[in-house]
C-alpha cells in the first residue's frame, strides 16, 4: 500500500518547525527518521494531512561530549553506535544501538524520533530511564526540560504538547570505572524485542557499590526498577542477590502477551535478562577487589 | 486527487537525473517508475525484507520509507551501477553467480547493495558477522546458505584485488 497524500514541508530550523506545527495544527506529523513513522503511513495506520520533514534541520545533528553526553535529537542510531567517545566511555550504548533493527534502518533513524515514538520494547527509552536521562523539548512558549520517567506517558505516548519539537537528549555518564551492559531476547536479530534490559554497576571491595537499571517491552512504558537497585546497592553479586533482584523486577513489570510472545515467557525472559545483564556489568567494571 | 508533484533533481550512479513526484512518493517508487530503475524491488513496502535496499551518501538505506523528495540533491548508487560495465560485473556480483546465491533473484538487488556496503566497511567478516549484517534482508528461495558464501567469496576476491570478471 501507499501512503496517502499530504502536503510535505521541509524547515531549515527548529523555529521553523515549531511555526509550521502551529499553522497545520493536529494533522500535521514531525518526520525524523521515518523508519517507525513511514511504515504506519504505507500501512495507512496513520494519515496526517502535513507531513513536517527535520531531515534539513542541521542544528538538531550534533553530540556533545561529556560527563552528561548531550545528543541532538536528529542524530541517528548509526552515528551513536560508532561513536568512539562514546564506545569507550559506556559500552552499552553502543551495543544496544546494534540491536536496533539493522544498518540501514539505523543509517535514517534518529534518537528523538524513537523516543518521541516511545515504542516501550524500543532501545533508547530503556537506555534513557537507566542512565538518568533528560530530554530537552521547545515549543511556541520556549524550551522544558523533562526527566526520563516523566517523558515516557504509556504506549506510544509522550508527553509531547502538539506543537513541541523535542530538540536534545541527555544522558548522565556513569564514571568510567562502571561496568554496563544491554541484552535483549528477540527472535531473530534485528527484531522488536520481547524483553530488553540496561544494567550499569560500579564495584567497591568485592560489591556492589552502585547499581541503575533500565527495563523495555514489559510495560506501557520503559521502567527503572528502584526495588531491585537498593536490593543490590552495597551487596554482593551472588545468586541469592540476582535471584532476589530479578524478583523484583518481576514485580514491577506488566508485560502484555501476544503472538510473539505471552506474558509468563515475557516475564521470565526479564528475570533472565534481568540476571545476565547484571553478570555482564559486573564482570566489565573496573574498581578494587 | 492528486497533489502537486515537485521536481527532484539527484545524482544516480553518477549522472544528474531529474525526475517529479508527489510528495507521497517513496523513493523505490520513483527510482522504478520515474527514473525506469527497475532493479530496485518493492517486497515489503514497510522496512522489513530489505528488497528496495540502496544506497544514499554512501549509507544503505530502505528506499520504500524514504520519500523521493527528500532525496532531492543527494547521490544514489542502486544495483544498476554495480557493474563496471556491459561485459563485467563486480565482484560482489561475480560471486553471487558463482556461488549460485540467488535462485528468483528477486531479493538479490537488495542483498547486493547491502553487502557492497557491508565489505567496503568489514573486508574480512566471519561467518557469524555475515550472517548477523545480512539478517536485514529476506530470501524465500534459497536458504541463505550460497549466499553467506558468496559474500566470503568477494570479500576474498576483493581483499586479494583480483581482477574483476573473473569466472571460476
Amino acid at each position: 500500500m501507499k501512503p496517502a497524500p499530504f502536503e510535505y514541508f521541509s524547515p531549515r530550523t527548529v523555529d521553523e518547525a515549531i511555526s509550521l506545527l502551529q499553522q497545520h495544527g493536529d494533522e500535521s506529523k514531525l518526520l525524523a527518521g521515518g523508519q517507525s513513522l513511514v511504515p504506519l503511513l504505507a500501512l495507512r495506520l496513520a494519515g496526517p494531512s502535513a507531513l513536517i520533514d527535520l531531515g534539513r534541520v542541521d542544528e538538531l545533528r550534533y553530540l556533545r561530549e561529556g560527563e552528561t553526553v548531550a545528543i541532538g535529537s536528529m542524530t541517528t542510531h548509526r552515528q551513536i553506535e560508532k561513536d568512539p567517545y562514546l564506545l569507550g566511555r559506556c559500552p552499552m550504548i553502543s551495543e544496544a544501538m546494534s540491536l536496533v533493527g539493522h544498518v540501514a534502518i539505523r543509517n535514517r533513524g534518529t534518537v528523538g524520533g524513537s523516543c518521541a515514538h516511545a515504542d516501550p520494547a524500543a532501545e533508547w527509552p530503556a537506555l534513557a530511564v537507566a542512565l538518568d536521562g533528560e530530554f530537552e523539548v521547545k515549543g511556541p512558549a520556549g524550551v522544558r526540560t523533562v526527566p526520563a520517567n516523566e517523558f515516557f506517558f504509556s504506549y506510544f505516548t509522550t508527553i509531547l504538547e502538539p506543537e513541541e519539537v523535542l530538540t536534545e537528549i541527555r544522558l548522565k555518564l556513569p564514571p568510567p570505572s562502571a561496568g554496563t551492559a544491554f541484552m535483549e531476547l528477540a527472535r531473530r536479530h534485528g527484531d522488536f524485542g520481547l524483553a530488553a534490559v540496561a544494567a550499569v554497576i560500579t564495584r567497591r571491595n568485592g560489591g556492589i557499590e552502585d547499581v541503575r537499571l533500565g527495563v523495555a517491552g514489559v510495560a506501557a512504558v520503559p521502567l527503572r526498577p528502584s526495588e531491585a537497585e537498593s536490593i543490590l546497592r552495597g551487596s554482593e553479586l551472588s545468586d541469592q542477590t540476582l535471584d532476589a533482584a530479578a524478583e523484583a523486577v518481576d514485580a514491577a513489570i506488566q508485560p502484555t502477551g501476544d503472538i510473539h510472545g505471552s506474558e509468563d515467557f515475557r516475564r521470565n525472559a526479564a528475570k533472565v535478562l534481568t540476571k545476565r545483564a547484571l553478570r555482564r556489568a559486573f564482570e566489565r567494571a573496573g574498581g578494587s577487589a | 486527487m492528486m497533489e502537486t508533484e515537485l521536481e527532484i533533481a539527484l545524482r544516480v550512479n553518477g549522472k544528474d537525473v531529474t525526475g517529479e513526484a508527489e510528495p507521497r512518493m517513496t523513493l523505490a517508487d520513483f527510482l522504478r517508475d520515474r527514473l525506469r530503475l527497475t532493479g530496485t524491488h518493492l517486497g515489503c513496502e514497510h522496512g522489513v525484507c530489505g528488497a528496495c535496499t540502496v544506497l544514499m551518501d554512501g549509507k544503505s538505506i530502505r528506499s520504500c520509507l524514504v520519500f523521493a523528495v527528500q532525496a532531492q540533491g543527494s547521490e544514489l548508487e542502486t544495483v544498476e551501477g554495480m557493474a563496471p560495465s556491459e561485459d563485467e560485473l563486480h565482484p560482489i556480483q561475480q560471486a553471487f553467480s558463482n556461488e549460485h546465491g540467488l535462485q528468483c533473484g528477486f531479493c538479490t538487488p537488495g542483498f547486493l547493495m547491502t553487502v557492497s556496503e557491508f565489505l567496503d566497511e568489514c573486508p574480512d567478516p566471519t561467518e557469524e558477522e555475515i550472517r548477523k549484517r545480512l539478517s536485514g534482508n529476506l530470501c524465500r528461495c534459497t536458504g541463505y546458505q550460497n549466499i553467506v558464501a558468496a559474500v566470503r567469496s568477494a570479500a576474498d576476491r576483493m581483499k586479494a584485488g583480483s581482477p574483476r570478471g573473473d569466472h571460476d
